[in-house]
């Protein structure tokens, strides 16, 4: 029996598409070069789904992994939340899909849409179901399929974005371990700088939005930059504080990989080092929800992250929406 | 302090360079500085400054001088 009332992460899992798309193959693509992706955004290949590989599929793979690291049986599982923007279909959730590929038939599940903050959304709803004792084993995926919703002829958005899932299992841990604070944001006066206008209820698919190519990813690069540096700084500040800490007490940083020169530039700004931040940004690009789970799971089977290491994860995305946590590990 | 010296300040430190080489007429292209340089910049000077530049502005800025006389007009 576990005598804590905290929540925190038991245990991880990944699954990434088999393709790889390098940028020497967008070189072909669009009017853009290696050169100008790696100084710009960190990003030198990026997984992309094909065959029968699908949202839910890759869920599947990464919830399978984390859940046999855990000892649980699907059918153990109480909640289900998915974090994605890219459901296999607009009905049903993917979780729902996900939970009849699992079995996991006690759970209920749902998806949760919070642009690339899913992942912490899902972090912080899922803590609150274990503080309280309403839910025992929570599994989150935090998972998108974005490459069939980019512009491949829109070199701006083209060349950023990646697939691939992770999965981790939420449950009560020792007093002292787990997730010790966490906080989301939302400032949806700027839902313009990066959304999808058509394919929803209020632009329904029709041949003219077809012809505007308005199904696809439309993003203001620059003043999501701005943005995304200053609230990485903040929130990072806001929620160590909450816990008494300070950004020199960190033993990593997990922030959203969206682009190595934002997380660079607010490392700087916390006067974090190199090795205070993990980085896997240079292999999958900007996998929107699933790039902290990713991360998280590289850097444990890396031996990087131990027991007892405090991090903060933070992250920001469409919405606008952004959050951060604080785990002691 | 001159508005000059606090912006040689920003700029050495943001990218690294020795202020010593930074004069009125230096581009961002003489230090290498990138568009994602520029705008981490413009962040730096909004905070400093206290005041916010618009991306038409930013787009007419070319040398350290413009930076410098756009911002005595705002805060003039
Ligand atoms: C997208 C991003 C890399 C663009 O960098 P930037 O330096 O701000 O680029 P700009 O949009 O100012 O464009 C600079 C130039 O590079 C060009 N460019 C854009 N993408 C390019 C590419 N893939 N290859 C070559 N050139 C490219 C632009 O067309 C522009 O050229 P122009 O001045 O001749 O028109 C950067 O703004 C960014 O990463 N923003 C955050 C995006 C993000 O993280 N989104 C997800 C949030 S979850």
């Amino acid at each position: 029996m576990i005598a804590g009332k905290k929540a925190g992460i038991v245990s991880t899992g990944r699954a990434l598409p088999v393709v790889r798309l390098t940028n020497f193959d967008l070189e072909h693509m669009v009017e853009t070069s290696d050169e100008w992706i790696t100084t710009r955004s960190g990003i030198k290949e990026r997984r992309i789904i094909s065959g029968d590989e699908t949202n839910s599929g890759l869920s599947e793979i990464a919830a399978r992994i984390a859940l046999e690291k855990a000892g649980l049986k699907p059918e153990e599982i109480d909640i289900l939340i998915v974090a994605t923007v890219t459901a296999d279909q607009l009905l049903p959730s993917s979780a729902c899909l996900v939970q009849a590929k699992l079995n996991a038939h006690r759970a209920a599940a749902f998806d949760l849409a919070a642009g690339c903050t899913g992942f912490l959304y899902g972090l912080t709803v899922g803590q609150q179901f274990i503080e309280t004792g309403a839910a025992k084993n929570i599994l989150l995926i935090g998972v998108d399929t974005l490459s069939p919703i980019v512009d491949w002829t829109d070199r701006n958005t083209c060349v950023l974005f990646g697939d691939g899932a992770g999965a981790v299992v939420l449950q009560r841990v020792e007093e002292g371990r787990g997730i010790l604070a966490s906080k989301m944001y939302s400032d949806g006066t700027k839902a313009e700088l990066l959304d999808i206008p058509a394919g929803g209820s209020k632009r329904p698919t029709t041949v003219r939005t077809l012809e505007e190519r308005a199904h696809y990813i439309r993003m203001n690069g620059p003043e999501i930059f701005k943005f995304a540096v200053k609230i990485m700084v903040e929130s990072t500040t806001n929620v160590l504080e909450l816990c008494g800490k300070k950004p020199a007490d960190l033993d990593f940083i997990v922030p959203h990989q969206a682009n190595v020169r934002i997380i660079n530039a607010a490392c700087k700004r916390l006067g974090l080092s190199d090795s205070q931040v993990l980085v896997n940004i240079q292999r999958y690009g900007n996998m929107s929800s699933a790039t902290i789970p990713v991360v998280l799971d590289e850097a444990l089977e890396e031996g990087k992250i131990k027991q007892g290491d405090l991090l903060t994860l933070v992250s920001f995305g469409a919405g606008l929406t952004w959050g951060a946590a604080v785990l002691n590990w | 302090m001159e508005v000059l010296e606090i912006v040689k300040g920003l700029i050495s430190e943001q990218l690294d360079i020795d202020e010593e080489q930074l004069e009125m007429k230096t581009t961002f292209e003489d230090i290498d500085a990138d568009s994602l340089d520029v705008v981490e910049l413009v962040m730096a000077l909004e905070e400093e400054f206290n005041l916010e530049i618009a991306d038409e502005e930013v787009e007419k800025i070319k040398t350290i001088g413009d930076i410098v006389s756009y911002i005595e007009k705002q805060i003039a």
